[in-house]
């Protein structure tokens, strides 16, 4: 093994510091140790040296979202078999979600997972923990133990935390150790039984409809809460082009607050349910094209700060069923960057406003060191072909389940190399 | 009378009496089905009904042939007919009724379809409370499948029967004005019989209180009505719809008897349509909640109709699908 890793002649992109330009990247053992502008200097003797010609350098993407098997569900997905995939994604550190079996509610089990990413994963993991015990909505768990054992954030997951009086304790005690809150935003009562998009298309096929409301008066209310508590609140997904609008309304008098939008509600809408496609069947439903648009207007203008996978995988069980009793969810980690690129190639979201979704926005949200490029900084890093085409095939699929909603897809742009801590954890073509 | 039956009988008719072959392996939906089809379904089935109420004129089309009724949701009626209409052209008919725990439906479904699939069906009919259940079975399973309701998406063999009464009594469906009343949100009879009526150039009405209304109703049907009074004038057909038991408990509905008073069909809201109005309801009734005793047994009511033009329209659809109306 070499000492050193020169990436040369790539086009770096850094969001944290806005850089645009062609450039050298020189690693030594897992830290960048030089950027350079233009035409690389020699290298020492033992270097590696990737001629980046034509590809973009990025930092590594850190996914906010996903959902593994591991611990309970391991069928469905282990956090090696996550982390596979998200190699192939070009994502360096993904957040767990809490709701597996046990739920990650004490100090214990996140040391648990942290141990278990070493020894098995390829990307970095970091946990979050519940934001209620058991994931029971009413009793805030330990955040201070939880933060001591190196949970990130707190979330209860696929649930949404509705009691008002939890989520105002949950937030003030949260706010106390300086963590962020993530929640869900359903309300139970408009939205928890519905299967899609309340709209034409859930009256012709006999659905029971998520309307609007179910997410937009959660959010007003959390947001109430947050601009109360001064806790930092991400509303973990949003859907819709009211609730591009609440946030926006509420950026402008509280700095505390982020919000983040799935890969899939910024690249499909609610037609392609089409007759009873359980693959689509996912949480918050797939809106109009309306609210697509207006949900890629919110990224534009900054209401809208993460983009993630919600990478959630199912087995064919959970998804084999009449829609109203199917799982939710479809795998993300792998199509997450190629998806976000359909955005890049139509022009309507500049490459920088992409990957900042992706890279330095989370980071700054989890406090993390990473999503940058920088001398010091671990060199956790993307090599991105922009005008790579190709076709999503299930049998390509590296996640262990296979629900993926862009399969059969046809995509440009894609991640060619993947590295973690300056080892190369993925390369196209090389499994 | 309508425009196949005079072709039908200048042309060459197959053995079962139409121009057509039907061109489906399975019936799930009337929105799977075009004008022509509609047509000459209701055709076939005119032509069932003095056959069936005859039986020793009856062409055992479906000799041999193995009909299994699987039946997720409880009914008496639909399941009856379907018997019936089997036993009648000659088919063995199987019933099985599964009574399943929500949990586990699903499973049971794929299961089920697999199991049956194995014995070589001919055709299999299937009711299920979930919307997409049917056709997530027709694709597991080899025979012809029928949709005897399927959730709150679609009810096709009822809509066919509905509208052959009201063919029957209006000699033609286009340019008619039917208001369907009633539960429209939770309804699969009232999604298709607006996809038929709507494909037959019926003016179609819907008239429910505003929580008994999908999202998006306004673009599937012609005019909506919260104001019965309103809805119902100058109506051909009133056809009512059960307000199950559970929608009047509050959530959605305050009361029966507040129902009743708004939505319920009486002598009196009945004499605000047309003199010659016909009123169908496709049962079970609750008399006294969304209709009125002396209106659902009253002279103008073809509700009992409904059910025999139900024996005819399902002997059709059998013969269409496997019968000698299938295409070979």
């Amino acid at each position: 093994m070499s000492n050193y890793l020169l990436i040369k002649n790539a086009r770096i992109i850094d969001p944290a510091s806005n850089k645009d330009e062609i450039g050298a990247i020189l690693v030594k053992k897992s830290k960048i140790v030089d950027i350079i502008s233009g035409q690389a200097p020699n290298a020492p003797q033992d270097t590696t040296i990737i001629d980046a010609k034509g590809l973009v350098l990025a930092p590594g993407l850190i996914d906010t979202r996903v959902f593994t098997g591991e611990p309970g569900h391991e069928f469905r997905e282990t956090l090696s078999s996550a982390s596979k995939a998200a190699a192939a994604g070009g994502v360096t550190s993904f957040v767990t979600m809490p709701d597996t079996s046990p739920i990650i509610d004490d100090a214990a089990l996140v040391d648990f997972i942290i141990r278990r990413a070493k020894a098995t994963a390829k990307v970095n993991i970091l946990p979050s923990a519940a934001m209620t015990k058991g994931l029971n909505g009413r009793d805030i768990s330990e955040y201070g133990l939880l933060k001591q054992a190196g949970a990130v954030c707190f979330s209860d997951g696929r649930k949404s935390v509705s009691s008002t009086a939890t989520l105002k304790s949950a937030f003030t005690y949260a706010k106390n150790f300086n963590m962020p809150i993530i929640n869900h935003l359903l309300d139970e009562g408009l939205g928890a039984n519905g299967d899609v998009h309340a709209g034409l298309m859930a009256t012709g096929l006999g659905l029971k409809g998520i309307p609007y409301e179910a997410e937009t008066i959660p959010l007003e209310r959390d947001l109430q809460l947050a601009a109360l508590t001064k806790v930092r609140y991400h509303g973990a997904q949003i859907s819709c082009a009211n609730s591009v609008k609440i946030i926006e309304r509420h950026k402008k008098t509280n700095k505390n607050i982020s919000c983040g939008v799935s890969i899939n509600n910024l690249s499909l809408n609610e037609n392609y349910v089409g007759s009873y496609r359980t693959f689509f069947k996912l949480s918050p439903p797939l809106r109009s094209e309306d609210d697509r648009q207006a949900l890629i207007a919110g990224l534009n203008s900054g209401a809208i700060d993460i983009i993630h996978s919600d990478h959630d995988p199912q087995d064919v069980e959970g998804k084999r069923r009449p829609f109203a009793e199917a799982a939710n969810g479809a795998i993300g980690l792998e199509p997450l960057l190629s998806a976000a690129l359909r955005l890049y190639h139509s022009e309507q979201v500049d490459l920088m406003t992409i990957l900042r979704a992706m890279t330095i926005n989370p980071a700054k949200l989890l406090k993390l060191k990473s999503g940058r490029l920088k001398i010091g900084a671990k060199a956790d890093m993307i090599l991105i072909d922009l005008n790579y085409p190709f076709v999503v095939k299930e049998q390509e699929i590296i996640s262990r389940s296979h629900n993926s909603v862009f399969e059969r897809a046809k995509m440009t742009g894609k991640v060619i190399k993947t590295f973690v801590k300056g080892k190369e954890i993925f390369t196209l073509g090389e499994s | 009378m309508n425009e196949s039956s005079k072709h039908s009988s200048s042309s060459k008719a197959s053995r079962s009496g139409s121009p057509y072959s039907f061109n489906h392996q399975h019936l799930l939906g009337i929105a799977q089905l075009n004008q022509v089809e509609i047509v000459d379904l209701l055709d076939r089935a005119e032509k069932m009904i003095p056959v069936s109420r005859n039986p020793q004129q009856i062409k055992q089309t479906l000799n041999g042939k193995t009909q299994i009724n699987l039946f997720f949701e409880n009914s008496t009626r639909t399941q009856s007919s379907f018997e019936i209409a089997g036993k009648r052209l000659g088919a063995i008919v199987v019933n099985m009724s599964v009574k399943t725990s929500s949990a586990a439906k699903g499973e049971t479904l794929i299961d089920m379809a697999a199991t049956l699939n194995a014995m070589s069906p001919d055709v299999i009919v299937v009711r299920h409370s979930s919307a997409g259940a049917v056709e997530l079975l027709s694709q597991k399973v080899g025979c012809s499948v029928i949709n005897a309701g399927d959730g709150a998406h679609e009810h096709p063999t009822q809509a066919l029967l509905d509208a052959l009464t009201i063919r029957k009594h209006k000699k033609r469906l286009n340019g008619l004005i039917v208001a369907i009343c009633g539960d429209i949100a939770n309804s699969r009879v009232a999604r298709s019989n607006l996809m038929l009526l709507n494909a037959m150039n019926v003016r179609t009405r819907v008239i429910a209180p505003k929580t008994l209304l999908p999202k998006g109703i306004e673009h599937i049907c012609a005019e909506v009505f919260t104001n019965m009074d309103k809805g119902l004038k100058d109506v051909d057909v009133v056809m009512m719809l059960r307000l199950q038991r559970e929608r009047t408990s509050g959530a959605l509905v305050p009361s029966e008897r507040e129902y009743y008073h708004f939505y319920g069909l009486d002598k009196r809201r009945l004499a605000l349509a047309k003199s010659d109005a016909i009123v169908m309801h496709p049962g079970p009734m609750n008399r006294g909640v969304e209709i009125d005793p002396l209106v659902a047994d009253g002279a103008q009511s073809v509700i009992n109709e409904q059910v025999e033009m139900g024996v005819a329209v399902r002997m059709a659809v059998l013969d269409a699908l496997v019968g000698n109306g299938a295409k070979k």
